[in-house]
């Protein structure tokens, strides 16, 4: 079966965008991305966009209200923080089957203020803080403590993750911050849930990110001088866990996701130059060296402390600066995933470029559980 | 004078007999022996539709990981010990770990729990007031 083509991506610097709307926010991505592919919306046959937080209300049709309403169709999709990812997936699977030719995604998303999760919600008292946190902090701190428990893992080892990521951010313009924070200030910093301090929580930023997917006969077309190919794409829910009910598992649903994408890749971790993954708290990263091969079990704490994941390590993981610094609009997350290791593959990032990088990954994780993975190749 | 209210299970799995003490509910899957919390209509590890049995899960049980909460939504009183407990002989639960110190120091995985139950601080809308359960090192 022949494969499919990143003809062109973008993202828009993420920040704080609060007199926008989101089919404005989409609709810069958009342009940004067809810009980039040298295409326009009338090349488009279909249009698959990324949206959590307004997911019954037609994101996608209003950014075509924006750019082109061309009458093609429209996908909207939500998935937690793998809302973006799940997008692209549609958007792939639907030009492998030969339906299109080109198409567009888009993945959008404006942030309230403060914490994630743990609303509780229904009949009866509200349960947050009486029977253990749903936050989002807490429940990654948890996360986080089972590998403590299991290998060791140590707060420092958790905090160097932090540091790695927000020096990455100092190369990349369009991340949301772009500050050093030194060990320190890291394991200094206000204390959200032990052991994420606040500046080992990801940034709530609003952004949208873009990418135009092309068959291999179109992209044969067009030109293949700056596409990427994607080699292959991975989704997974979560399967049954001992703990499930009360600890969201986000380990069994990459390491299944990991598999998957490694074997339709035909290629292994070790072929892997550069990984973009879901660090939306510190504790998170170092699960999922192992949960992707990146290192044996037991090792992560072992791989952040060499510093084997920084830029000019043996695999640099989340040169953008990562959800920690970037930012995560969650369901522009998971396709700006891909603008940056699409970069890479293009030789265009800058400060930060992985030298010579030829394969990267991709992977984004939504609590409840959906782990999307994508492995890109550079095509020239 | 008003009539005592009757406390209202904080979670359906939390059971309150008319005679005897409160206790939490499990139910066991007849095939695979895969314990939830509260009644179940089908396994979602096995897939096994109905032939559930209600357990009667233990008070007592060991920390298997917890986080320590410093910040949380407006009106939740901080720090505290988020903790996930494995009971004896089956069923993880999540509450919250009192009577302990909240430090990491003091905090240790694998610590053995016992799981009591006393009125929640919080009433709903109607005034009514609930049983709710709590996590302490058990001694
Ligand atoms: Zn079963």
């Amino acid at each position: 079966m022949s494969d499919v083509y990143i003809l062109g991506t973008d993202m828009i610097k993420f920040g704080r965008f609060p007199d926008r709307t989101v089919p404005d926010l989409g609709a810069e991505a958009a342009l940004l991305a067809l810009k980039d592919a040298n295409l326009g919306i009338q090349d488009m046959e279909a249009l698959y966009c990324g949206n959590l937080y307004q997911a019954s209300a037609m994101v996608g049709q209003r950014i075509l209200q924006e750019i082109g309403q061309t009458g093609i169709p429209v996908v909207n999709t939500a998935n937690a923080c793998a809302t973006g990812a799940t997008a692209f997936r549609e958007a792939w699977m639907a030009v492998k089957a030969g339906v299109y030719d080109l198409v567009l995604v888009v993945g959008v998303e404006q942030m309230g203020k403060g914490l994630l999760g743990g609303g509780g919600g229904g009949k009866g008292i509200p349960r947050e803080g009486l029977l253990g946190s749903g936050t989002m902090p807490s429940v990654f701190a948890e996360a986080g403590m089972e590998h403590a428990r299991k290998y060791g893992t140590t707060f420092e080892q958790f905090a160097k993750v932090s540091v790695k990521n927000h020096h990455h951010s100092t190369m990349n313009p369009k991340a949301r911050y772009q500050i050093e924070t030194p060990l320190e200030e890291v394991m200094n910093a206000e204390m959200i849930s032990y052991p994420n301090t606040k500046l080992m929580c990801s940034v709530n930023v609003d952004g949208s990110a873009a990418a135009v997917l092309a068959s291999e006969k179109k992209a044969r077309e067009l030109g293949l001088g700056r596409a990427v190919r994607v080699r292959s794409s991975a989704l997974t829910s979560d399967p049954w866990q001992e703990r499930d009910l009360v600890m969201p598992d986000v380990n069994t649903c990459t390491r299944k996701a990991a598999k998957t994408a490694y074997e339709m890749a035909g290629v292994g971790p070790e072929d892997i130059d550069l990984v973009e993954l879901h660090d939306c708290f510190a504790t998170a990263e170092i699960l999922h060296y192992e949960n992707l091969g990146l290192c044996g079990d037991g090792e992560a704490g072992k791989m952040i402390d060499e510093g084997q994941t920084q830029l000019g390590g043996r695999i640099p993981v989340n040169c953008s600066g990562g959800l920690l610094s970037k930012g995560h609009p969650l369901g522009a997350t998971g396709v700006a995933n891909i603008y940056e290791v699409a970069t890479h593959l293009r030789g265009e990032a800058e400060k930060r470029q992985v030298e010579g990088a030829k394969l990267g990954l991709t992977h984004v994780i939504g609590l409840g559980s959906a782990c999307a993975i994508h492995v890109l190749e550079k095509v020239s | 004078m008003a009539e005592a209210q009757a406390l209202l299970p904080v979670v359906d799995y939390l059971k309150i007999p008319d005679d005897g003490d409160p206790y939490l509910e499990g139910a066991k899957c007849g095939n695979c022996g895969a314990i939830y919390l509260g009644s179940r209509r089908a396994c979602s590890k096995c897939g096994t539709v109905g032939g559930f049995s209600s357990e009667k899960l233990s008070n007592k049980g060991e920390l298997y990981v917890f986080s320590i909460v410093h910040r949380s939504f407006p009106g939740i009183e901080v720090p505290y010990v988020s903790a996930v407990v494995d009971l004896e002989g089956g069923g993880t639960v999540k509450g919250n770990l009192i009577n302990v110190e909240p430090t990491p120091e003091t905090v240790k995985p694998g610590m053995p729990i016992e799981v009591i139950y006393k009125t929640a601080p919080r009433k709903d809308a109607e005034g009514n007031e609930y049983l709710t359960y709590y996590f302490q090192p058990r001694g």
